[in-house]
């Protein structure tokens, strides 16, 4: 970790059309040695096509794509240093287990002695010791997913790639993946490239994420600043759920900015500047969690922010649905002008969810650090 | 033995057919005319009668009359050999048609694949006029050739209509094929002909067995096409046999008959057996 990271894979403007379809537009983009890295997207974004690309099953339209510095855009899939993990695992029905395992090695001409051990040590690596006899059909599509991750690992692969490894599974099962996934990363410290359209599974496991719409790069960042610091509405919403408003810049200084809202009673303050135009148009993205609930009762005074001015970053609402689930509460709450805001709150103790009661009039307060600026 | 009967008398439940009296009217009826003449024809091969009308006690001596008829005998060598070089042509003509049409993408792709139905749907009797045409005026094949050669033309014009049943059934199987297989093993670093013989084949299997299956039974009891195409000297055991109807049904056309049935069951047995894995494996492929 103290070696300065080492970049693997690049890719140079590439474009990909599909016909008039431009499936990947001008994406550039660069993923270091030993990341865990995610390319995370609604479907038709593009980012199976980058995938594609890499393993070389796609050839770009214009651009080029680099694996050590090396162009690799015309070299045929077999002899590329990359394997793949794909969405319907691609088990070969017709061979064992550890025939599959062995495949890219039998091909590669290894000597059967140094295959079968390779071949044991890979079945290991993901806990398949000892199924080496059976056939696919007799797997669990678990089962069936290790067999292609070990078949694409024994090749010892420069990237390891994998298209939307854990939709086919079931929730249990996919939440157990992922951590071995990352564990299993860890392990072997071939980089990996996940290609998915499920954000949590993205946050969870990736080091760093590319988040693509339309074709176009997004954003690049880790999951953290992907969630706290999206540089476009279709990230914000995209990750996470989020409350959303547009609105004019009044104030931008260094240390503090205005904005101001037609859909929320209160203007919204934040304790940094904006590099906006001054009165330009803005958009506020606000993370349910991060929207505290108080009591809103007669004579009830409203609480108390210690860094925001009076007005602001505080809106009166009721209470209009709560939907329960457990370790926390989601509060929709209606604001004066009719705009529903989404606040979420923890259960931190047993009796937390008792504290709310629909059509109960509330303060919604946040902090003037919390809100993300938009300008696009 | 109070609980049998009650559960006797139960009204049939909601998918329970079998146990409704139509359906069981209907397959008595089948039953019997689907099968009653093959064992009619079957049990006459066994009468010790000239006449096929009377059961006059049971003799195998037709059948020792039928191997003894050497032309029967040449005649149905004749047949076995049509039909397993035909079946060998067809199914690698087919299978590579079939391919050719999966994979590729070219002009008049739709206009070759609407050709290839023609033999299927194009009644028998043009076909067989068709090749009688071709082999006269346009390709005379020669009639003095030695064996098995002479049987070319009749060779040639079984496979020109049991491929395409080949190539229809291959195709069919290629279409359930996922294509994530062949990228797997080449990102596994197999080339074109490794994928081929290491994913392809052995998906195509089922449909090379079912296809090869069909190419030979079509082939052994074609009679119409065969009748036009085979010259004066060669014949096949269908047209033997509707020589020999010509003047009457004795009982060694049943015996010749019953040897050909009993043939084709045992291979199609046979076929479906060693079949069975692979039809169990695309199934579950499927899924």
């Amino acid at each position: 970790m103290t070696t300065p990271a080492k970049t693997i894979i690049q890719f140079e403007n590439v474009t990909k059309r599909f016909g008039k379809m431009i499936a990947v537009d001008d994406v550039s983009l660069s993923i270091n040695e030993g990341e865990f890295f995610a390319l995370l997207g609604p479907s038709g974004c593009g980012k199976t096509t980058l995938l594609r690309m890499l393993a070389g099953f796609e050839t770009p339209s214009a651009g080029r794509i680099l694996i050590d510095g090396e162009d690799i855009s015309r070299i045929p899939p077999n002899r590329r240093p990359v394997n793949m993990v794909f969405q319907s695992y691609a088990v070969f029905p017709h061979m064992t287990v550890a025939d599959n395992v062995a495949y890219g090695l039998t091909i590669e001409k290894v000597a059967a002695p140094e295959r079968a051990r390779r071949v044991e040590e890979a079945l290991a690596l993901v806990k398949l010791d000892g199924l080496g006899g059976r056939k696919p059909d007799q797997l669990s599509g678990g089962q069936r997913q290790r067999v292609a991750l070990a078949r694409a690992l024994i090749k010892r692969p420069r990237v390891l790639l994998l298209d939307e490894p854990l939709s086919a599974l079931d929730a249990k099962l996919r939440e157990q993946m992922r951590s071995e996934l990352a564990q299993l990363q860890d392990k072997v410290g071939i980089t990996f490239l996940i290609v998915t359209h499920d954000q949590d599974e993205a946050l969870a496991m990736a080091s760093r994420c590319a988040v693509m719409n339309r074709g176009l790069l997004q954003q690049v960042a880790t999951p953290g600043d992907l969630y706290e610091f999206p540089n476009s509405r279709f990230v914000a919403d995209f990750i996470g759920s989020v409350n959303m408003f547009e609105g004019r810049l009044l104030v931008d200084e260094h240390d503090r900015a205005v904005i101001e809202t037609s859909e929320l009673p209160t203007k919204v303050y934040l304790d940094h500047g904006v590099t906006g135009a001054h009165a330009s148009t803005v958009w506020v993205a606000l993370r349910p969690e991060k929207i505290e609930l108080h009591k809103r009762g007669q004579g009830t005074p409203p609480p108390d922010l210690e860094d925001a001015p009076a007005n602001h970053n505080l809106a009166a609402g009721v209470i209009r649905q709560i939907t329960y689930l457990g370790s926390e509460s989601v509060y929709d709450v209606e604001v004066t002008g009719g705009r529903t805001l989404r606040a979420l709150r923890s259960n931190l103790t047993r009796r937390d969810q008792e504290d709310f009661v629909c059509d109960e009039p509330v303060w919604l307060a946040w902090h003037a650090c919390s809100p993300a600026v938009l300008l696009s | 033995m109070t609980g049998l009967a009650k559960q006797r008398r139960e009204e049939p439940g909601p998918l329970e057919y079998l146990r409704r009296w139509p359906i069981r009217t209907w397959l008595v009826l089948v039953t019997i005319f689907l099968y009653a003449p093959l064992i009619t024809l079957m049990a006459f091969s066994f009468n010790d009668s000239k006449r096929n009308i009377v059961w006059r006690g049971f003799t195998l001596k037709y059948y020792a009359q039928t191997f003894a008829d050497s032309d029967l005998i040449t005649a149905f060598g004749n047949s076995l050999t049509i039909a397993m070089v035909s079946t060998i042509a067809s199914v690698i003509l087919g299978a590579f048609t079939a391919l050719l049409l999966w994979r590729f993408r070219f002009p008049f792709k739709p206009a070759l694949e609407g050709a290839l139905a023609l033999p299927i749907v194009v009644p028998e009797i043009c076909m067989g006029v068709a090749m009688l045409v071709f082999f006269t005026e346009i390709m005379p094949w020669p009639t003095d050739l030695i064996w098995p050669l002479n049987l070319g033309a009749i060779i040639i014009s079984h496979i020109s209509f049991s491929f395409s049943f080949v190539a229809i059934v291959i195709r069919g199987r290629l279409a359930s094929f996922n294509r994530e297989l062949e990228e797997a093993a080449k990102d596994l670093g197999a080339g074109e002909w490794r994928v081929f013989r290491d994913i392809l084949i052995p998906h195509m299997g089922p449909g090379l067995l079912a296809g090869a299956l069909l190419a030979f039974t079509l082939s052994l009891d074609d009679f119409v096409i065969t009748f036009f195409t085979s010259g004066p000297d060669t014949s096949t055991f269908p047209v033997k046999v509707y020589s020999m109807v010509r003047f009457s049904v004795t009982p060694e056309v049943n015996a010749a008959s019953t040897i050909l049935i009993v043939l084709t069951v045992a291979l199609t047995a046979v076929a479906l057996r060693v079949s069975g894995g692979q039809v169990a494996l695309a199934e579950a492929e499927g899924r």
